[in-house]
């Protein structure tokens, strides 16, 4: 494999060492002299609040960041009138100010050299920066059209380049987000009821009576109004039932835990809808008014009984039937969460669909403390011209797979940069902006050698996390608490907008996303989709058409609007459902249609052999994926994961707690660094547990390097979900090496 | 299986995880105060009695130590301090509850007296000392006078200063190994064993050393029936002392505790010192430095196993 | 006036948010806190529980703290807040020793540092950085001696513990079982 884009392991960059820019961050020293008086920051002696959205995790909770007088960030909190917050942030938002004042921050746009045969990074100016890719990019066009140009995004920035890339003639744009995390439970969802759960997901779960997680661990997963509201519902009395192989903090918290084989998730979901039809519990009306294809479903089911569950989950059938009486007991406020999460084994699609089956014969979905409807409301576009058509798009890098494919497939477009004879469509410049590919997309093999083949790979992120190591070009973002944004308008009971403004200004020479996208799209000679001069301009036209000003939401941070129409089906209303017979589909036509089943069936998946364990992964309610490892708040809370061992396992290979050990996969991959090691009665003795984000093997994370074992690089089995493109990547199993291995060429 | 541990990583220096806030600076400082106690309580007990023609370097030669032990101790508490600067507000107030308090207003007064003591004593000890000025030559003559007078207090304050640096360990309840009232107590003896060594190795009269050995070795047999006691006392009460006390009986500190204090610091040198009695020669100086070495070494090690007890919850 | 807290392990999730907002609240060191979340494991899978807590000093009633300072600093303020007074700290450790929760430690500057129940905000009728954070709002605050207060009302209904009762400091943290 040439080395092309040698990945550049660069010791502390100490790059862009420049002045500080923008007031250092000098609150970790206490410099209060009495404790028993603290400045005032409700507003008097000099202290500023700034209303801003959290960029920490994607559920962007609305807040204020408060500045000294000074100019430091010393505190972040929750706007009151949020719905999605509350007024309370969770942890990752109140340690945002770790994200500001992280030493370790990208300071100056960066351009990869060659010198003496070494690859490095030399700083560049912006100008430098921003033609070197406006020259790529019209060169790739030039050669191979501007739809070989591809964005890989997540969160806010990605708004900036997609309009970017949609002027320049490409559609090419995808989230890791789609195939590697919700993708199978929103297109499930939207086979069944014509519609997804979204993000924010739509669950009430405030109001509901039941709510059954399985493969969803909140509590760990810390989106915030979720958490919220579970701790509601369990103060309102809320039965709560977790299926998961291991004793979530959820799980720990439920009336029922099923701590179920790994990867029988669809057997149990299977035999509580068999449960739910043939013990008569479930919504008969419901079914009869909205649902279709109910008859079938029932002969489909006949034969998963709980007998026949309890073989395949180890989930005792009485366990089984108590369960699902519980559920039909408080429908229709009865949840079965969609989960997020949902790449597991290959077939997540109908493990979702059957999620959504299940909701819909206990008629949960527009029902309170069920489903709700979503409302937000619609901010206009920025007066500009018309985006050009492209000749082709990433629907044309499927080849005919995945054909209920909404959105685009990161593994499509990765493949369509590898160059092959007779590959009609090649991608070879690619923008990732605001997620770490290296770390979150499997196939590793496949993204490597694409990555080798692109004209140009540019970077834009606040951090040096791995994917800048690959790049021609980092370009410096500043946080968000540097910058205007998009108004956040998220669809959800009540619809709101937020307005995010920069608190302090950018540190060093990082950039707000905007104002990048806006120079590349000059250069481009795309000027007219760029009518503006500050982004202050749009979002001060963008407010006057709903009725607001940017002097009003500078002054209140969030504005509510009144809903327009209803948050739940109106009782016995002739309700239609945004599927094609307006009626929810038990039964998937369209599935049927496109060659699968039409009705989730249970297909066993691989087990470990003698020796290795499942490996399962998830979230620390303290940080977000890969993103926080280096945040000097949030590792002040959890410096490292470590591997999750069962007592009995431990003893069998002679564990200590604490010990640390690396981990080896089935094909052999041995992970970059140690993990310490838990023993605890929490995980069973088929499985280990990590948390996602850590082993970091980028050096310039200076806290970050070498701090935990990650989960991604043992992840070398992924399995394709036909429908979709999902990646499952559940079915990796590793084992345990106590001595250190021998040191290989790693990536 | 009972798992506990920090969700929240915390991991504070000096406390997880194990506290250990005092190091070599507070056992060293109550070994020496116990010293001095030591030494000065038999000082003042044979001046009363009227033996001071008899136990010479009892009375005379060994206080030279205890204000030179009193100093360095104090001296040490303040190198342990870590807001040095502010380390007068100890004495701008008086709190009875506070065993620290009593400690830094203990030692005000027995400093002093101590220093008195043994500056009585130096022109009979160093022929060419002059003190120059009057008042001061007259100020010795009155303590020469009132020696008895003095002995008295010096007495007293030396008692509680053995047994204060007991007390000031088991008034913190918090740590299951010091949460007893034995400490004082076997504080107190095991100071005044100290001092008695001290008094063995720089005392040249055949007699005095017989009669301070003989107290020496009922100090240590109290000393070892404090210890033993002290270890039932510990099997006998609450879980987190039971949890205390298997730190010796098994633990990581039961080596050390058990050859170097019990052993070589308490049951041999009472065998060697039997044995002199007996009329075998053995050196003094075996004996008394390794109650010495014995002493300090206990110290040592309730000081950092008492910190890595706490209560269970 | 009598502050006290309670805490709802039923909700807790441990996502130590009452640590961070303590800290930016606080400016307390990184590498120190004020309080802290523990997490008690019992049973053997499947039959396993865990218990959730955000501890801080207790404040106690009876704190040996405040006992067995030397010089006055540690002392009680409006509602039994124990408070530690820097300039009359001399950093002799004696209260760290003393205390049965590990509450305190040696601030890098000198002095002895614990929680203060955020007195500052208090005296402004806020609750503490902790209580106003918490997303599952599971800690409440307020003052024991008031009837109408949620504390009060929510220690009424519930079943509750405090940490190591036996050691007799009169802790005044409740966590509601």
């Amino acid at each position: 494999m040439q080395t092309r884009r040698k990945f550049i392991k660069i010791g502390a960059l100490g790059l862009g060492a420049t002045a500080l820019t923008g007031g250092a961050a000098n609150w970790v020293v206490g410099a209060s002299a009495n404790n028993t008086l603290k400045t005032d920051y409700k507003g008097s002696s000099g202290w500023r609040r700034i209303p801003t959205y959290c960029e920490v995790c994607f559920w962007k909770c609305a807040g204020w960041s408060y500045v000294s007088p000074e100019g430091n960030i010393q505190k972040i909190i929750g706007n009151n009138d949020d719905p999605q917050c509350n007024g309370r942030l969770c942890p990752r938002g109140t340690g945002g100010v770790g994200m500001y004042s992280d030493p370790d921050r990208l300071k100056t746009p960066l351009i990869r050299v060659t010198k003496n045969g070494e690859q490095s990074y030399r700083e560049a100016s912006w100008e430098e920066a921003l033609d070197f890719v406006a020259n790529k990019m019209k060169e790739i066009a030039s050669k191979h059209g501007p739809e070989s140009m591809a964005l890989f995004n997540h969160g806010s920035p990605g708004k900036y380049f997609t309009h970017l890339l949609n002027a320049f003639g490409s559609n090419n744009v995808a989230a890791p987000s789609f195939a590697q995390c919700r993708g199978p439970r929103d297109t499930g969802f939207e086979l069944t009821f014509g519609e997804s759960v979204s993000s924010p997901e739509v669950t009430d779960i405030r109001d509901t009576r039941c709510l059954v997680l399985i493969g969803s661990h909140i509590g760990e997963n810390m989106h915030n109004g979720q958490v919220q509201e579970m701790s509601e519902a369990i103060d309102k009395g809320a039965v709560i039932i977790t299926v998961d192989p291991r004793l979530s903090t959820a799980a720990s918290k439920s009336k029922f835990w099923l701590p179920i084989k790994p990867s029988t998730d669809l057997a149990l979901l299977l035999a509580w809808i068999h449960v739910l039809i043939y013990d008569d519990l479930y919504n008969k009306e419901y079914v009869a008014m909205y649902a279709e294809g109910f008859n079938e479903l029932k002969e489909h089911v006949k034969n998963f009984t709980p007998e026949w569950a309890y073989g395949i989950t180890t989930l005792k059938p009485e366990l089984i039937r108590h369960s699902a009486r519980e559920m039909a007991n408080a429908a229709p406020s009865v949840i079965i969460h969609p989960g997020r999460h949902t790449t597991w084994y290959g077939d997540d699609v109908q493990r979702s669909r059957a999620i959504a089956i299940l909701n819909a014969i206990l008629g949960s979905w527009g029902n309170r403390g069920g489903i709700f409807f979503k409302e937000g409301i619609k901010i206009p576009d920025f007066p500009r011209p018309a985006y050009p058509k492209p000749a082709w798009s990433w629907q044309d890098t499927l080849n005919g797979r995945y054909p209920f494919a909404k959105e685009a497939v990161t593994n499509t477009i990765i493949e369509a940069s590898i160059p092959k004879p007779g590959l009609e469509h090649v991608i070879k410049g690619w923008i990732v902006a605001g997620t770490n590919l290296v770390v979150s997309i499997p196939l590793k093999e496949q993204l490597m050698q694409a990555m080798q083949s692109l004209d140009l790979l540019v970077v834009v992120d606040t951090m040096p996390m791995e994917i800048t190591g690959y790049a021609d070009v980092v370009l410096p973002e500043c946080t968000y608490l540097e910058r205007y944004d998009d108004l956040r308008a998220t669809a959800h009971r009540e619809p709101t907008i937020a307005l995010r403004m920069p608190a302090v200004e950018p540190k060093y020479q990082t950039k707000p996303a905007w104002w990048i996208s806006k120079q590349i799209g000059e250069r481009l000679g795309l000027g007219a989709y760029y009518n503006y001069k500050d982004f202050k301009e749009v979002l001060a036209w963008q407010l006057k058409q709903i009725g607001s000003s940017l002097e009003e939401m500078e002054r209140i941070g969030l504005k509510k609007y009144p809903r327009k129409t209803p948050v739940y089906i109106e009782s016995g209303a002739d309700f239609k459902f945004k599927t094609e017979s307006g009626k929810i589909q038990l039964k998937s036509n369209e599935l049927l249609a496109g060659g699968f089943d039409a009705m989730p069936v249970y297909t066993p998946h691989p087990q470990p052999e003698d020796g290795y364990y499942r490996l399962i992964y998830g979230r620390a309610p303290m940080h977000t994926f890969s993103r926080t490892a280096n945040n000097r708040n949030l590792v002040a809370l959890m410096p490292e994961n470590s591997v999750w061992v069962n007592p009995q396992v431990a003893e069998l290979w002679g564990l200590r707690k604490d010990q640390h050990v690396w981990l080896k996969n089935q094909a052999g991959v041995i992970s970059n660094f140690s993990v310490k090691v838990r023993i605890t009665e929490r995980i069973r003795w088929d499985s280990i547990y990590i948390v996602h984000g850590f082993g970091h093997h980028h050096k310039p994370l200076t806290y970050a390097f070498g701090r935990g074992v990650n989960d991604t690089e043992l992840i070398s089995r992924v399995a394709t979900d036909p429908i979709m493109g999902g990646t499952g990547m559940r079915g990796n199993f590793v084992t345990f090496v106590k001595t250190e291995p021998k040191k290989e060429a790693k990536l | 299986m009972k798992e506990e541990l920090f969700v929240s990583g915390r991991n504070i220096p000096n406390i997880d995880p194990y506290l250990n806030i005092w190091h070599w600076e507070i056992p060293s400082y109550l070994f020496l105060g116990g010293l001095a106690a030591g030494i000065l309580f038999f000082a003042g007990v044979f001046t009363i009695m009227g033996k001071e023609e008899k136990m010479a370097a009892t009375v005379e030669k060994a206080p030279l130590f205890a204000p030179v032990a009193l100093m360095l101790g104090l001296f040490l508490l303040f190198l342990d301090l870590k807001h040095k600067l502010w380390f007068w507000q100890l004495y701008t107030t008086i709190r009875l509850e506070s065993p620290m308090g009593w400690g830094a207003w203990v030692l005000m007064i027995m400093t002093p007296i101590s220093i008195i003591w043994s500056a009585s004593y130096l022109t009979e000890l160093f022929p060419n000392w002059d003190w120059k000025f009057k008042f001061l030559k007259d100020f010795e003559a009155w303590v020469i006078k009132n020696r008895v007078l003095i002995a008295w207090p010096m007495v007293l304050y030396a008692v509680i200063l053995g047994i204060y640096t007991g007390i000031l360990l088991s008034a913190f309840n918090a740590r299951p190994l010091w949460n007893t009232s034995i400490l004082g107590p076997l504080f107190l003896v095991s100071g005044m064993s100290t001092g008695a060594a001290v008094i063995l190795l720089i005392s040249k009269d055949h007699k005095e050393r017989k009669i301070i050995g003989k107290i020496d070795i009922l100090l240590i047999v109290i000393e070892l029936f404090f210890i033993t006691h002290l270890f039932m006392g510990y099997k006998a009460g609450s879980e987190a002392q039971i949890d205390a006390v298997n730190l010796f009986l098994g633990g990581s500190f039961t080596a050390p505790f058990f050859a170097f204090v019990v052993v070589l610091g308490l049951i041999f040198p009472v065998l060697l010192e039997v044995m002199e009695l007996r009329g075998y020669k053995v050196p003094i100086v075996v004996p008394a430095i390794l109650i010495l070495l014995g002493g300090l070494i206990f110290r040592f090690l309730m000081v950092e196993a008492g910190q890595i007890t706490r209560y269970l919850y | 006036m009598r502050y006290a807290m309670a805490i709802d392990t039923r909700k807790c999730v441990g996502c130590s948010d009452c640590v961070v907002a303590c800290q930016t609240e606080n400016d307390v060191p990184l590498g120190f806190c004020r309080d802290w979340v523990k997490e008690v494991v019992d049973g053997t899978y499947p039959n396993v529980s865990i218990e959730l807590r955000s501890e801080r000093c207790n404040h106690c009633a009876n704190s040996p703290c405040v006992r067995c300072c030397p010089t006055g600093a540690s002392h009680f303020e409006d509602g039994g807040i124990v408070l530690v007074e820097h300039n009359k700290c001399i950093g002799c450790g004696a209260c760290i020793e003393s205390c049965p929760y590990e509450a305190r430690y040696s601030h890098p500057d000198g002095y002895v540092d614990k929680c203060t129940f955020c007195i500052h905000r208090v005296r402004q009728s806020s609750d503490p950085a902790c209580v106003s954070v918490c997303p599952t709002k599971c800690m409440y605050f307020g003052d024991l001696e008031d009837p109408n207060s949620r504390l009060v009302n929510v220690l009424k209904n519930r079943k509750y513990k405090s940490l190591a009762p036996e050691a007799g400091t009169k802790p005044q943290i409740f966590y509601l079982l």
